[in-house]
């Protein structure tokens, strides 16, 4: 890439930096350079961002609809899959996927409800009351 | 618990900032012990990162894991390793441990490595704050009861709270960090010969690395295989999944710590400069076929975007991208042969 063909297009990098980037210059020799941003990768980005919240409202239908409990919602709100879930929780992806149906998570102790909550950064009674229902003030905060 | 630390003059080493946080750490920790010829390409090349591959079953924010670049860790290792320096690593069960650990080096004047997650890393926009744990940052001391910290990929040096530091040291999930801490420890002159004998070595091994590996999706042969995914994605994932599948490509490809071209011109960069290190103008034509690399993959991502945004979403479109890997692919397989038998 040539140093005059370096996008500096706006992205979600603005106000925070600028990235580096490998280019040739007047003399076909490399330098650093920095760019504030591709629209190529910003627009492969804000369609990762359009998936994100996809999931994270097709969760809160299926809490809505008594499909699935509140874990799934909360985990695809703080953009978790299971594996990362688990690390978090120390629970294994077998049980956190039993604790996302809604008849095994009415049984779930005061203990691991406390995990559960910690994790997400919410308070247990937010976790247990949630009903899939006004979800903007998760996802606009 | 509680102490303070204060920042002495030794450990206000300079900020580097670089394409790749890996890069960046290893770049700045060598040249505050002295190594000062080392810069980001060279430290990539010695530490043989170019690579490809794509593993299907593994699935990272729920699309196939695709990564341009060798197993994070591996850069670090490989180029401490060439140049004959050591390198010292600790994980760690309890963040008080951690906490005090590097309390301790940071007194005693040592900046150190942190490999962190960066889901909760403050001053990243939102929008990058994924769960992703091998980020690498360097901390080089404490004032106004806060972390120094050195970030490779950010423009300034920033700060983190205790707190904070604590919270991105222990993130958990794959690739959990444990509150990884790693510095070079024995760091000697390096002579001229020296060096040139780790840029062979460099060399030499990632030409291993894209060619010999005998499992289709590694090495340079993994575009190949890439794209005969990517000509039945269309039909088998229905096009919003595929088109997320390609966005995963593109993110990987050009997202920050790539330096462009999924690390490409960063090689590119290298073998330029191992042309003049080992006096071999026989290198250059070879950083130029990096660089036409490099070039044919971010053509490709402008192509899979215009998918990706739904402009153009036939299969001809995906047989374009899946054409573009493909030649990617006979070009790094062509050149990586070549230069696994030039005489250096």
């Amino acid at each position: 890439m040539k140093k005059e063909n370096l996008p500096q297009d706006e992205s979600a990098l603005k106000n925070f930096t600028r990235e580096v980037c490998y280019v040739k210059n007047e003399e076909d020799k490399y330098q650093q350079s920095l760019s504030t941003g591709w629209k190529v990768k910003s627009e492969a980005l804000a369609e990762a961002w359009v998936e994100i919240n996809r999931r994270i409202e097709e969760a809160a239908k299926a809490v809505e609809n008594g499909e699935k409990s509140p874990v799934l919602f909360f985990m695809e709100l703080r953009l978790m899959d299971f594996p990362t879930l688990s690390g978090y929780t120390g629970f294994w992806t077998f049980f956190i996927k039993r604790h996302i149906k809604p008849k095994v998570f009415k049984r779930l102790s005061e203990r691991k409800l406390g995990i559960y909550a910690s994790v997400f950064k919410i308070s247990v009674d937010e976790l247990i009351s949630f009903d899939g229902k006004n979800i903007d003030k998760y996802t606009k905060e | 618990m509680e102490k303070i630390l204060t920042s002495t003059q030794k450990n206000k080493i300079e900020h580097i900032q670089t394409a790749h946080c890996e890069n960046g750490v290893v770049t700045a920790l060598l040249r505050h012990h002295g190594l000062d010829f080392i810069n980001e390409p060279l430290a990539f090349g010695i530490g043989a990162g170019m690579f490809y591959v794509h593993l299907p079953f593994l699935k990272v924010n729920n699309a196939p894991a695709i990564a341009f670049r060798i197993m994070p860790g591996f850069i670090f290792r490989d180029t401490c390793k060439a140049l004959g320096v050591k390198v010292k690593r600790k994980k760690f069960r309890s963040p008080e441990a951690a906490r005090a650990y590097l309390d301790q080096k940071i007194e005693e004047g040592e900046p150190v490595g942190c490999q962190v997650g960066v889901f909760n890393l403050p001053y990243f926009p939102k929008e990058y704050r994924f769960h992703f744990n091998a980020h690498n940052i360097i901390i080089h001391g404490f004032e106004n009861g806060r972390y120094i910290v050195s970030d490779p990929v950010m423009e300034e040096m920033t700060s983190l709270s205790p707190e904070e530091l604590e919270d991105v040291r222990f993130a958990k999930g794959p690739l959990a960090p444990k509150g990884q801490i790693y510095y070079p420890t024995n760091v000697k002159e390096i002579s001229k010969e020296q060096l040139k004998k780790a840029v062979k070595k460099g060399i030499k091994k990632s030409a291993w690395w894209m060619t010999q590996v005998p499992i289709e999706q590694l090495g340079a042969r993994g575009f190949n295989y890439t794209a005969k995914k990517i000509r039945k994605w269309r039909s088998q994932l229905g096009e919003r999944k595929a088109g997320l599948y390609l966005g995963q490509i593109v993110r990987m490809q050009e997202e920050i710590g790539t330096g462009g071209g999924g690390f490409r011109f960063i090689y590119a960069a290298f073998l330029e400069q191992a042309a003049e290190i080992l006096e071999n103008d026989k290198l250059m034509p070879y950083s130029e076929e990096i660089t036409r690399s490099g070039d044919l993959l971010r053509a490709n991502a402008v192509r899979m975007a215009a998918i990706i945004k739904g402009r153009k979403t036939d299969q001809k479109d995906f047989e374009e991208v899946a054409d573009a890997m493909s030649e990617i692919s006979a070009l790094e397989l062509k050149v990586f042969k070549k230069l696994r038998k030039l005489p250096l």
